[in-house]
């Protein structure tokens, strides 16, 4: 246990005699509260302890013990280690009071509770599922809950292995496809989908507040699934009063794709290629917050050879970069400006595609890190490219970005004094990454919890101050700036030596939680598991950045024009194979 | 043929023009060379992204793979100017109701990419509960490209095939413009406790009763 948390235990500990309880299960860390005390004692920790940012809340579901847990994850604004409180209820009657009211960034995580695990946030206003349709059948991601296409609990699947024999799971399902449906269940052609009008009628609800002297119809319209400026499969439901939006809903899960379900059904191992296609756009950093989680785990096993953590931080910054250009390229996309901007953010992106490719084999689905270090070294010449790229072009193409775009007129009176998010609004919301430090919140994980050797670099924390989407804009620019600065010293510094001690291809996790977050191009990344010491994770959970930073989309869009819904959106950045995991 | 007296055709012309009548033309699927050269030169795509997959499709049609190359650079985002359906990506149970929907608004003739592993089979996410094992389990698919997702000249590739696959069409064989017996629109499935295909409603009361 930190120095932090022990001082935090004993302040809880006066304050809260025989309420709040270390949690003795071996390798836990955090603590276990009552579901009567949780809203007063995260009163204490955001008001009195000063741990005011609701990073993640999740369920776990311990089938064995019949109870089903949420886990919330606590940090400072200023910086430091986590506070992990766990509310334990049981799985036939899971309610627990919401935090909605003392952290709006609980919204869409209870939502995403509710819809998964089914459990009840009492006094949450909008608890609807979030991924899911409304009516589907069952809570997915209990452990009791078997999909269509089950075999079996963990993989390697006994009936494709060790044989190899072809197995496909159509044949299995007496309709061929992925479908299932509950016993007795006849009456397809009467469905009553209600989904809809439980969205609807919460706009509406929305819309009546803001009706002001002169009465006039609302409009609701949809923006999306396919919306060529919602960045994938994403939807709006705005409620417009002429031009000006007075509700709006996001409506997601149109690519959930099931990756903490399956994740729970792989070994360790399996789960690297996943996690690069989380966001897509930089699978090098979904790698390392997910490696990083688990030899948080393994402890000295999982000790990282120098050479290689010079590699991981080269490879982030690079993925950083190339994700800044695209969103950057992408953000004049939804301007108007419609693919000329991008197709030079996207030339420069391809010679950073060039290097993971030579050195990984594949352009996006790097597959690259491995617990204990990374998969290979750089091939002979990679190195030398990289210095040209960083030290000579790069640099000098964002200054050309800069000049083209920062003084532009359009840009800006497209963007200054649009969607602005203040500071406590933006720490309130739970935002991370970029959004929360464009409205002057100078909170960066690889400096507020130094993870990887980022302690050794020299870089600032790029702040902007006024939290609208032209500084959420160029707050991009200074980060792709910083993070040169830091590959330039990486590259002067990467020692000679090993990348990988050893490769084990199915190790052995020992029991315990472990909650690693990186510092990802959108925001915080966390990776939740839950180890019982087999193969498989009993647990895995993604806090998604651009998921969480949805959850001010709302705060942003409402009083704005329709049209700036779509730039606003494009400044949040999201990536949807994130959002909807 | 026509009687070639009444039209004068040079004699340095001679080799480049044939003439003939309508009604030959049509028989004669003469008419499909450069009817199927056009359309091949000149198919626009969906502007309609689902995945991964469709971060390459855009590193495609931009400038250094260069889709315009095959006259595939004009991305439409209506479904009614469009004349190919990219699939590039994950297919959900919740999208697909929405993509069925895209399906019946394009206009004949229409093709579909099934681009990348999960929109061939479902790929590694294949076992989800709320994933669509493969976009051929409810619309028709022209070509699929492997790959997780697929290069972009593994796309290209893809797109030639499709090319191929025109240049094998003759408006005697195809019924896009039948007048007398049209193509009808697929159903689109509803979203119920799991996804329901309107065709396979009849076998779901049937496994309720059973």
């Amino acid at each position: 246990m930190t120095e932090e948390l022990v001082v935090t235990l004993s302040a809880l500990e006066t304050r809260f005699p025989d309420v709040v309880k270390k949690d003795e299960r071996k390798g836990y860390e955090g603590f276990l509260v009552d579901t009567k005390n949780l809203v007063e004692v995260a009163t204490v920790i955001r008001d009195e302890l000063g741990y005011d940012y609701l990073s993640s809340v999740t369920g776990v579901d311990y089938l064995e013990e019949e109870l089903l847990e949420v886990v919330y994850h606590f940090y400072r604004s200023t910086g430091g280690k986590s506070l992990v409180l766990s509310v334990q209820v049981p799985r036939k009657k899971a309610v627990v009071p919401s935090l909605y009211d003392l952290f709006i960034s609980a919204d869409f995580q209870e939502r995403e509770a509710w819809d998964l695990y089914g459990i009840k946030f009492e006094g949450h206003p909008d608890l609807r599922r979030i991924l899911m349709w409304e009516g589907f059948e069952g809570f997915p991601m209990r452990k009791d809950y078997q999909e269509a296409f089950f075999v079996e609990d963990q993989k390697p699947f006994a009936n494709r292995w060790p044989e190899g024999k072809v197995f496909r799971s159509e044949d299995e399902n007496q309709f061929g496809k992925n479908v299932q449906y509950p016993k007795g269940f006849d009456k397809p052609k009467k469905w009553d989908p209600e989904e809809e009008d439980l969205l609807y009628a919460g706009l509406q609800e929305l819309g009546k507040k803001d009706s002001g002297d002169l009465a006039t119809d609302h409009v609701v319209v949809n923006m999306g699934p396919q919306h060529p400026s919602t960045h994938g499969v994403f939807r709006m439901a705005v409620v417009l009063d002429g031009e000006r939006i007075v509700a709006l809903k996001p409506v997601m899960g149109y690519l959930h794709r099931n990756h903490e379900k399956i994740g729970e059904r792989n070994t360790y191992l399996h789960n690297i290629p996943f996690t690069d296609r989380l966001d897509y756009l930089s699978s090098m950093v979904n790698n390392h917050g997910y490696v990083l989680a688990v030899e948080k785990l393994l402890g000295k096993k999982g000790a990282v050879p120098e050479r290689a953590e010079y590699i991981r931080v080269i490879m982030s910054e690079l993925t950083r970069v190339s994700n800044h250009l695209w969103a950057i390229g992408f953000l004049l996309n939804d301007l108007g400006a419609f693919f000329t901007p991008s197709l030079y953010a996207i030339e420069e992106r391809e010679l950073i595609l060039d290097i993971f490719e030579a050195t990984t084999g594949a352009r996006m689905m790097n597959n690259y890190f491995r617990f204990g270090g990374v998969a290979r070294d750089f091939p002979p010449g990679v190195l030398e490219k990289l210095n040209s790229i960083v030290f000579e072009r790069l640099p000098r193409k964002v200054d050309e970005l800069d000049v083209y775009l920062t003084d532009n007129e359009v840009v800006a009176s497209r963007t200054k004094g649009v969607g602005v998010l203040s500071p406590e609004e933006a720490i309130a919301h739970g935002v991370g990454g970029p959004v929360l430090r464009a409205s002057g919140v100078p909170y960066d994980v690889r400096r507020a919890d130094p993870y990887s050797i980022y302690d050794r670099f020299d870089f600032d924390v790029a702040v902007r101050y006024h939290g609208d989407c032209y500084d959420r804009y160029i707050i991009r620019i200074d980060e792709i700036r910083q993070s040169l600065r830091i590959l330039q010293q990486a590259l002067k510094d990467i020692p000679e030596g090993p990348v990988l001690l050893k490769n084990p291809y199915n190790i052995r996790v020992p029991e315990g939680e472990s909650y690693g977050r990186v510092e990802a191009p959108k925001g915080e990344l966390g990776f939740y598991i839950v180890s019982d010491g087999t193969a498989n994770p009993y647990r895995y959970h993604v806090r998604a950045p651009s998921f969480v930073n949805l959850t001010a989309l709302e705060k942003m869009c409402v009083g704005q024009l329709v049209a700036d819904a779509v730039v606003v959106l494009g400044s949040i950045d999201i990536v949807l194979g994130e959002v909807d995991r | 043929m026509t009687d070639e007296k009444t039209i004068e055709v040079p004699d340095e012309m001679r080799a480049q023009v044939a003439l003939t009548n309508m009604a030959d033309l049509v028989k004669g699927n003469l008419l499909d060379k450069p009817y199927n050269w056009g359309r091949r030169n000149s198919i626009w795509p969906m502007m309609f992204g689902l995945a991964c997959c469709a971060i390459e499709m855009i590193a495609t049609a931009a400038s250094r793979y260069d889709m315009a190359r095959f006259g595939m650079e004009v991305m439409r985002p209506s479904p009614r100017q469009s004349d190919m359906l990219i699939v590039s990506g994950t297919v959900t149970k919740k999208m697909v109701p929405q993509i069925v929907r895209l399906y019946n608004q394009m206009p004949e003739p229409k093709y579909v990419v099934a681009m990348g592993a999960c929109a061939s089979g479902g790929g590694p996410f294949k076992e989800g509960y709320n994933v669509v094992a493969g976009i051929d389990k409810y619309i028709p698919v022209d070509v699929y490209i492997s790959g997780c997702p697929p290069t972009p000249q593994a796309l290209l590739n893809g797109f030639m095939k499709l090319q191929e696959k025109i240049d094998s069409q003759s408006i005697n064989r195809e019924r896009w413009y039948d007048k007398e017996d049209p193509i009808e629109a697929l159903p689109v499935p509803v979203l119920g406790p799991d996804i329901m295909d309107p065709r396979d409603y009849a076998m779901i009361t049937k496994q309720a009763k059973a």
